[in-house]
């Protein structure tokens, strides 16, 4: 078997003004759509009370939501959680009450209408902490945007790491738009696979990068174009294949993981989508806009070979 | 040509083997086991009540399957559920309340593997059920309460020394003192600084005023704040202790932080109420003792009188615990001070004679009550009361030797480790500053044999779609490569287990994500052999060139997820954390097996042959194959 049968260079970076075009209009869609609608953050960042809880027998939804009023918090949301008979209900933060007895509260009143309801889960997130979480959020982003940048422009070239830190944040700023259109919750766990992905889908422009630096060396008398094409067209096999694998596993954890992984498995497959795409078709065009050259992977070890010769 | 010193391949077996012994544990499961533990701050922990424990089970006629103790708590191991709670009736019914017995599960790995450490992954709370409490520790009240026994310190500091002072006030933390002169505030400086040197003195003129402005040294607000800490946690898990709870967590987390986790624990009401009580510790004179016939009120008659009954008016009886034996004492009903004029109590050396004592701190007004009554009990004991889960227990009765102000010493017949215990004692009475849950989450012990099976499901679902894939692309490379991953899984859950890092449930989504990731390098590897034969070489050399030129790539590749990885440990908390230390150590474990162990099975299935033709790699197609082919016919 061999998926993969190419004859000749598939020719990228003619096109790449049209995959950046398409970039373009996908972030600024992205963009738009974060700075009107926002993120539908959950109680890890907001603070207030989630609770889970599970009946014998399927609950009547409204006569859960009138209880709620009834003990003041008319703003609370009430919905199934996978089957008909878990409930998941959102309490917000309330000003005065600090304590986290408000969930004993709820539980007992819960318990007079049905005695089998039964507290599978309560979390309870004071306001400060949900914006340290956020803060902490935003700091570990920036922390992974330089440091890869930084090793990138140490291993390659400075054009190389901004280049894959813009295709990866392309990237991310695509998965959180895709949370905002469609205000899936964006919790703590989702917020760790989109910084996961960040880290995993620059594997792939490296895996390029590293194809562009070794046909600098080998293929002399050829344009850089070429040189990127060639790299890109050697790697797409590998690159196809181990996302698939990576998918085959995210996609098991979308199916059989349940509530609680369901949006951080979703998170992980717009991420390794747009991944591929961007690493192979955003951030190698940007390299080469950028102007990279022979001499700026090549110089640096010929004069090693001149100084070992001497 | 591919082959492997035999240095190396023995490195690998060894590691594997390692990795082999200490995944173990995990498959044997768990079985059910009571842990015993002090109920009080008081009883510890030997070999003696090892001894009572398993003499109590031996005349029971209980079986157990091992008795093992630790530092802090006694494990008992059943072989079923039924012998466990009988065992734990008998143990608790023969221990008395002075010792939690509480239901556990230990892992039923032998003996031998407990022996060199191996023990099974240790699971977080989403995992096992229990309950996790953010607490926040109010620091400013901590420091006002510090500043305001200051304060009061200084009246009466000012008031025994005749020095005249238009009062004494308190905006934020600071005290500001005014006097008439700047003669006066001269001198009240002088004893101030002699008197606390704690606090950092200021001058101020203002409306004709003169003042003193008072605030504590940054050095001493750090240490009020570490101490107010310390004392929040020796407090809580006091109090956790009663709870039962076979493993609790308390932490420091941050500055002005306590976690709190209780594995386990369903009633989250119990559970805060516990954690919002105080403990009071109370200090009395005692009326009659038969202890010291040195000290005033020496009547061993009265208080054989009261232990038969006849305690007189205004007195109670009480026991003062010494090791085994308990001396008993009447106290007065009155309450001299209670523990909330308490600001420290630490244990430090006598500067004559060396010896460990314990000194005391109370604030101004409990010095004052404190001089007063015992200016006329030089010689009589003063016995300090703890009442802890409504039991009151004299912890300590020692004779006064002269007048008491607001620092003081308790000496004599102590062992550095009493004193310890004691200004702990002492300090557990009351937090020292209030505190807020500012976080809390409960799983349930259903929900989390859920997300085990979650887990567990999805990697392996995921694991088993990954090898159909790679042996029908890779057939002999793949099965290879798929064994490296399976030796990467192995690894991972060896060092998690070795490491005994929690794994949540987020934790699994990242073995499951390593999983997926950790194919990449084989991967490249593979392709890269593929093209290499496409390019002519021959097997040996394309195997050799394949790991060879991969290897570059997998290792940057590997670093950028680690710095992702990395960030997410320093910045993350909780479950997140827990998928970091996962991803992280996932990468070394890949990198490894990726790289070394499917390199050494490909050595060693193909590396001796002298003349290999082909390498069992899948379909290696070629453009123009058949051209190449024909021409190699025609020569």
């Amino acid at each position: 078997m061999e998926f993969f049968r190419i004859t000749k260079d598939i020719p990228f970076m003619r096109h790449a003004l049209l995959f950046n075009v398409i970039s373009v209009i996908t972030f600024f869609i992205a963009v738009i759509s974060l700075a009107t609608k926002g993120l539908n953050f959950g109680v890890d960042f907001t603070g207030g009370t989630v609770m889970e809880m599970h009946y014998e027998h399927a609950p009547d939804i409204n006569k859960i939501r009138d209880t709620m009023s009834k003990l003041g918090f008319a703003d609370a949301s009430v919905q199934n959680f996978g089957t008909s008979r878990d409930v998941l209900i959102r309490l917000p933060v309330k000003q005065g009450v600090t304590s986290a007895k408000l969930s004993e509260q709820v539980r007992d009143e819960l318990r007079k209408e049905d005695a089998t309801a039964e507290v599978r889960r309560v979390e309870f997130v004071g306001p400060q902490v949900g914006k340290e979480l956020i803060e902490n959020g935003g700091l570990a982003l920036l922390f992974v945007s330089i440091g890869i940048v930084a090793y990138l422009a140490l291993r390659f070239e400075w054009k190389f790491g901004l280049a894959a830190i813009i295709a990866n944040l392309h990237d991310v700023v695509i998965i959180l738009g895709f949370f905002s259109i469609f205000q899936w919750e964006f919790s703590l766990t989702v917020l760790a696979a989109v910084l996961a992905i960040l880290g995993y889908s620059v594997n792939e422009s490296v895996v390029v990068f590293d194809r562009i630096r070794e046909n600098f060396r080998k293929m002399r008398k050829v344009s850089v174009t070429t040189v990127i094409d060639n790299a890109i067209t050697r790697t797409i096999s590998r690159t196809i294949i181990t996302h698939g694998c990576t998918q085959l596993m995210v996609t098991s954890m979308l199916i059989f993981g349940g509530e609680t992984l369901h949006y951080f498995a979703l998170a992980l497959t717009i991420g390794i989508c747009f991944g591929i795409y961007s690493s192979v078709l955003v951030a190698s065009p940007i390299v080469m806009w950028l102007g990279v050259s022979r001499e700026d992977l090549v110089k640096a070890e010929k004069k090693n070979e001149v100084g070992a010769a001497i | 040509m591919n082959r492997y010193p035999l240095w190396k391949n023995l490195l690998i077996g060894l590691t594997l083997l390692i990795g082999l012994l200490y995944t173990l544990p995990n498959f044997f499961g768990e079985a059910p086991a009571i842990q015993v533990s002090p109920a009080k701050s008081t009883q510890k922990v030997d070999a003696d009540l090892m001894n009572r424990v398993e003499q109590a089970l031996k005349e029971a006629k209980i079986a157990t399957d091992g008795v093992f103790l630790d530092a802090t708590s006694l494990k008992v191991r059943f072989e079923d559920i039924d012998t466990q709670l009988k065992g734990k009736e008998v143990v608790q019914s023969r221990l008395g309340e002075d010792y939690v017995v509480a239901l556990n599960l230990l892992s039923r790995s032998p003996r031998w593997l407990t022996a060199i450490g191996a023990l099974p992954m240790y699971l977080g709370l989403d995992l096992r059920g229990g309950v996790h409490f953010l607490l926040q520790v109010d620091m400013a009240s901590a420091l006002t309460k510090k500043i305001d026994g200051a304060g009061s310190s200084i009246r009466g500091l000012l008031r025994d020394k005749r020095i005249s002072y238009n009062g004494i006030s308190r905006e934020g933390q600071t005290l500001l003192i005014k006097f008439r002169d700047s003669d006066t505030r001269e001198k009240a400086r002088r004893e101030i600084e002699t008197s606390a040197p704690e606090l950092a003195l200021a001058d101020q003129e203002q409306g004709g005023e003169f003042r003193l402005l008072a605030t504590l040294k940054p050095e001493e607000q750090k240490r009020t704040q570490e101490l107010a800490l310390q004392q929040n946690i020796a407090t809580l898990r006091n109090r956790v202790n009663e709870l039962g709870v076979a493993e609790p967590l308390i932490q420091q987390q941050g500055a002005d932080r306590i976690v709190v986790q209780l594995p386990g624990v369903q009633d989250t009401a119990r559970a805060k109420e516990l954690l919002g009580r105080t403990a009071s510790l109370e200090l009395r004179l005692v009326e009659a003792h038969a202890g010291d016939s040195n000290a005033r009120d020496y009547d061993p008659q009265k208080i054989q009188d009261a232990i038969a009954g006849n305690i007189p008016f205004g007195t109670e009886l009480h026991y003062e615990r010494r090791g085994k034996t308990s001396e008993p004492l009447l106290l007065s009903k009155n309450v001299i001070i209670t523990g909330e004029r308490l600001t420290n109590a630490a244990p430090s050396f006598d500067q004559q004679n060396n010896e460990p004592i314990v000194s005391i701190e109370l604030d101004g007004q409990g010095a004052r009550i404190m001089r007063d009554v015992t200016r006329d009990a030089v010689k009589r004991r003063m016995a300090v009361l703890l009442i802890e889960k409504g039991k009151p227990e004299v912890i300590t009765a020692p004779v006064i030797n002269s007048e008491l102000g607001g620092r003081f010493q308790i000496s004599g017949r102590m062992s550095t480790r009493e004193a310890n215990d004691l200004a702990l004692l002492l300090r557990a009475g009351s937090l020292a500053a209030p505190m807020d849950i500012i976080e809390e989450r409960t799983v349930g012990p259903s929900l989390g044999a859920d997300n085990i099976k979650i887990g567990f499901h999805s990697t392996w679902i995921g694991f088993t779609l990954i090898a159909i894939f790679m042996i029908a692309y890779y057939h002999v490379i793949g099965v290879i490569s798929i064994t490296a991953l399976a030796v990467n899984v192995l690894l991972l859950v060896s060092l998690l287990s070795m490491l005994q890092a929690t794994l949540t449930l987020p934790g699994m989504a990242g073995i499951a994500l390593t999983v997926g990731m950790a194919i990449d390098a084989n991967v490249l590897i593979n392709e890269r052999i593929r093209e290499e034969l496409r390019n002519g070489n021959t097997p040996q050399a394309a195997i050799y060139a394949g790991y060879d030129r991969a290897w570059g790539t997998i290792l940057d590749s590997n670093i950028t997820t680690l710095i992702g990885g990395l960030a997410l440990f320093a910045f993350g908390s909780g479950p997140v954390k827990g998928f970091a230390v996962v991803l992280c150590l996932g990468i070394a474990t890949s990198i490894f097996s990726a790289v070394m162990v499917s390199r050494s099975i490909v050595n060693l299935y193909y590396g001796s042959r002298r003349r290999l033709d082909r390498i069992s790699i899948g379909q290696v197609w070629k453009a123009g194959a058949e051209k190449i082919e024909a021409r190699a016919r025609r020569t």
